[in-house]
C-alpha cells in the first residue's frame, strides 16, 4: 500500500477513473500542463492527452454549463473551479442547472459531473479563496456534497463520486492537502457517499465535525482524554445525504454533542445536524447541543485567520459547556 | 451614430452590416445567390408549418386564458426565425432552447402534448423522447447557451458530423453567459451556432437601451467566431444561413452566431402590455414584412399555395391542438412522491423519510 498525502489521492483517484472510463473529462483553468495551482492534477495531461485533460478559458459559469452539456451526452466531467471563491460565478450552472438536470427533464436527462473545488481556512490565503461555502450547496436540492478529511476517504469518495449519476460538489480542504501522509490502496476502491464515519470512539460527549475539523476535534478529543472525558468524534465525510443514523446511535451513547464547523454559525450544516438530532433523539439528550463555527462575518482578511476558526480550545470549552448543563 | 471624430491606426473598428435577404416584401426572390436549394414539396413543408405554428399559437394564448396552459411565451411574427432555423438541420442535430423556442422542439420532434406539458408544469413534458435531440425551454436567460456549447464540444470528441444549436433574443446577448459560451466556441472551434432573435425588446426594454453595438451579430468577433446577420422575417433567407453555419460546424471550421431581425406580435408572455412600450407606426412598419404573407406571395407566384391552402392546415392545426391538449390533460397528475424520487438517481434516506410525510 502507498503513502500518500490527500491531493495526492485525489490525483490518483482521478488517474484511476480516467483509466478506467475514457468518458471521464477532466478540464477547468490551468488543470492541464502545470496541473492545476495546487498541482492536484499534475502529470494527468500527459498521461491521458491533452482531449481527456484540458485548460479552459478563465469563465467559471461556462466550466459548469460546458460539463452540463458534456453530461447530457454522456461523458463524465470533472470540472475544477479553481477557488471556492469562484463558485459564485458558476452557482447558476451548478446549483440549478446540472442540480435540476434530472428533476426537470423527469429522468430523461442527468448530471454526471463532479465539481472539484479547493476551499478551507487558515492558510492565510487571498480573499475568497478559503471560505467555507458548502452551506449554499447543501441549501440546493438535487445535488450530493462531500468533503473527504484524509487520504484514504479522499480517494475513495472522489471515485464514487466520478461513478455516481447525480452531480456531486467535491470539496477539498487546502490545510489538508499535504497536511499528512496514510496509506492508501492501490488501484480501485470506493468509500460510500452518505456514510459517516466514527473517527474516536467514546462514551461521554459527540463532537460532530467534517473536513479539517475532524482533526482539530481530534485534537480536542485528546486533550479532554486528560481530563478523563471521553469524547466521541464523527466525520461526516458527506453533508447531502447526511448520514443521521450514525450521529443518532452515537447520541444514544453519548447523551450530549457538539457540531464543529469552519463555516460562519448561522443557518449552516450544524444548525441543520442539530435539527435532525432533535427530530431523532431529543429524548436521548441530556444538554443542547452546542455549535462551534465562525462568527457570522465575512470570512477574515489573514490577520485574524486564526482566532475566527474554530480551535481546539473553543471545542474544549463547549463540550465543558454540555457536560456542565 | 455619433460622429467618428478621429480614426487611430491602432483602434479597431467596424462597420455596419446588412442582413441577408432573400425575398423582397412582395415576395419576389431578389437575391438569388443566396437562394437555398428546396424543393417544392420542401417548400410547400415550410410553408405548412409556419401556417400551423401560427394557428397553434393563436389557440395556446386562448388556452392560456381559458387557465389550460401555464407560463406560454407568445410566438406569432417569430415563425420564420423559428422554422426556417430548425429546418435547417438534421434530425440528430441538438437544440438547447430558450424559454420562447417550443416551436423549434415540435419540429424537431418533440410531441406536441409533451410540449403543452411543459406549460402545464408537469414533467413528463420535459421527458424527451430518446429520439428526439433537444433539452426542455430553459428559463434563466443564457444559460442553455453553454449547454449548447458543452453539446458542441462532445459531438467534435465523439467525431460526430452533428451540431448543436441554440437560441435566444437580444436580451439574452447582454448575458455573460452569452460571451463566455462564443468565447469557448471560438477557444476549442466547436460545431455550434448561436441564434439570437432579436425581435427588438426584452420583455419591454428596447434593443437599443440594450447594447451601444453596432449589432448583436457584431458580438461574434471578439470571440473569434463567425456572425452574420439576417433578415428574420424571411424563411428562406434564415434557413440559408443557418444551413451555412451548421455545414461551417459541420466541416470543423467552427462556431457561427447569426442574429435574426424580426418582431413579436403579441406581448412577452401573457402578463405584459405591449401599448405600454409599443407604438403604433412601429407595429404598421413591421406588418408589411409578416413571414407568412411574404414567403405566401412567394409560393402563390410558383403555384404552390393557395388561400384554400392556408384554410386547411389552420383547420388542420386546430384539430391537431384540441387533440394534443386533452391528451396532455389526461396525464395523470405528478405527484410530490414522484417529485421527490426525481432528485437523485437513487432516492436518498433522509428524502424517503420526507415522502413519508405526503403518503
Amino acid at each position: 500500500m502507498a503513502q500518500m498525502n490527500m491531493k495526492e489521492a485525489i490525483r490518483d483517484a482521478m488517474r484511476v477513473e480516467l483509466k478506467r472510463d475514457t468518458n471521464v473529462l477532466l478540464f477547468g483553468e490551468d488543470v492541464g500542463k502545470v496541473g492545476g495551482v495546487f498541482r492536484a492534477t499534475e502529470g494527468l495531461q500527459a498521461e491521458f492527452g491533452e482531449d481527456r485533460v484540458f485548460d479552459t478559458p478563465l469563465a467559471e459559469s461556462a466550466i459548469g454549463g460546458l460539463a452540463v452539456g458534456m453530461g447530457i451526452q454522456g461523458f463524465r466531467p470533472i470540472a475544477e473551479i479553481q477557488f471556492v471563491g469562484f463558485i459564485y460565478e458558476a452557482m447558476d450552472q451548478m446549483f440549478i442547472q446540472a442540480a435540476r438536470m434530472r428533476y426537470r427533464s423527469g429522468g430523461r436527462y442527468n448530471s454526471p459531473i463532479v465539481f472539484r473545488t479547493p476551499f478551507g481556512g487558515g492558510v492565510k490565503a487571498a480573499e475568497l479563496h478559503t471560505d467555507s461555502l458548502e452551506g449554499l450547496a447543501v441549501q440546493t436540492p438535487g445535488i450530493k456534497v462531500v468533503i473527504p478529511s484524509n487520504p484514504y476517504d479522499a480517494k475513495g469518495l472522489l471515485i464514487s463520486a466520478i461513478r455516481d449519476n447525480d452531480p456531486v460538489f467535491f470539496m477539498e480542504h487546502l490545510n489538508l492537502y499535504h497536511a499528512f501522509r496514510a496509506e492508501v490502496p492501490e488501484g480501485e476502491y470506493t468509500v460510500e457517499i452518505g456514510k459517516a464515519n466514527v473517527v474516536r470512539e467514546g462514551s461521554d460527549v459527540t463532537i460532530i465535525a467534517y473536513g479539517l475539523m475532524v482533526h482539530t476535534a481530534v485534537k480536542a478529543a485528546d486533550e479532554l482524554e486528560k481530563q478523563g472525558i471521553k469524547a466521541e468524534v464523527i466525520d461526516l465525510r458527506s453533508l447531502v445525504p447526511l448520514d443521521i443514523d450514525t450521529i443518532v446511535a452515537s447520541i444514544q451513547k453519548t447523551n450530549r454533542a457538539i457540531v464543529v464547523q469552519e463555516a460562519q454559525k448561522t443557518s449552516g450544516v450544524a444548525a441543520e445536524v442539530i435539527a435532525q438530532i432533535n427530530e431523532k433523539a431529543i429524548l436521548h439528550l441530556e444538554a443542547p447541543v452546542l455549535r462551534v463555527a465562525g462568527p457570522d462575518t465575512v470570512y477574515p482578511f489573514a490577520q485574524v485567520e486564526d482566532a475566527w476558526l474554530p480551535s481546539v480550545a473553543r471545542i474544549s470549552a463547549a463540550v465543558q459547556k454540555v457536560l456542565d448543563f | 451614430m455619433s460622429k467618428v471624430l478621429s480614426k487611430l491606426p491602432y483602434e479597431v473598428q467596424t462597420e455596419p452590416v446588412t442582413p441577408l435577404s432573400v425575398l423582397s416584401l412582395d415576395g419576389e426572390v431578389v437575391n438569388p445567390d443566396e437562394m437555398p436549394e428546396l424543393t417544392d414539396d420542401q417548400l410547400k413543408e415550410i410553408m405548412y408549418r409556419m401556417v400551423f405554428t401560427r394557428t397553434w399559437d393563436d389557440r395556446a394564448v386562448n388556452l392560456g386564458r381559458q387557465g389550460r396552459l401555464g407560463f406560454y411565451a407568445p410566438v406569432s411574427g417569430q415563425e420564420a426565425a423559428m422554422i426556417g432555423s430548425e429546418y435547417a438541420l438534421n434530425k440528430d442535430d441538438f437544440i438547447c432552447p430558450g424559454y420562447r423556442d417550443i416551436p423549434q422542439l415540435v419540429w424537431h420532434g418533440l410531441p406536441l402534448y409533451q410540449a403543452f406539458l411543459y406549460s402545464r408544469g408537469h414533467q413528463h413534458g420535459g421527458q424527451i423522447p430518446e429520439d428526439v435531440h433537444v433539452l426542455m425551454p430553459q428559463i434563466i436567460i443564457g444559460a442553455q447557451i453553454l449547454h449548447a456549447t458543452g453539446v458542441a464540444m462532445a459531438f467534435k470528441k465523439k467525431n460526430e458530423k452533428r451540431v448543436a444549436i441554440t437560441y435566444t433574443g437580444d436580451g439574452g446577448s447582454s448575458e455573460g453567459d452569452f460571451y463566455e459560451g462564443m468565447n469557448f466556441a471560438g477557444a476549442f472551434k466547436l460545431p455550434v451556432i448561436y441564434v439570437v432573435q432579436n425581435n427588438g425588446y426584452a420583455i419591454t426594454t428596447p434593443y437599443a437601451k440594450q447594447t451601444a453595438a453596432l449589432s448583436v451579430a457584431h458580438k461574434a468577433l471578439a470571440a473569434g467566431i463567425k456572425g452574420v446577420q439576417v433578415d428574420g422575417m424571411d424563411v428562406l433567407a434564415v434557413i440559408k444561413a443557418v444551413r451555412d453555419a451548421a455545414e461551417r460546424g459541420r466541416n470543423g471550421e467552427g462556431a457561427t452566431l447569426i442574429e435574426l431581425l424580426t418582431y413579436r406580435y403579441r406581448a412577452h408572455s401573457m402578463a405584459d402590455d405591449t401599448t405600454k412600450y409599443r407604438t403604433k407606426d412601429e407595429e404598421a412598419e413591421w406588418a408589411p414584412k409578416d413571414p407568412l404573407i411574404r414567403f405566401g406571395k412567394y409560393l402563390e407566384s410558383k403555384g404552390l399555395w393557395s388561400e384554400e391552402d392556408t384554410a386547411r392546415v389552420k383547420e388542420e392545426a386546430k384539430a391537431t391542438v384540441n387533440e394534443q391538449i386533452k391528451k396532455a390533460e389526461a396525464v395523470e397528475k405528478m405527484t410530490v412522491e414522484g417529485l421527490i424520487d426525481s432528485m437523485f438517481e437513487t432516492t436518498p434516506q433522509h428524502l424517503e423519510e420526507q415522502k413519508a410525510d405526503f403518503q
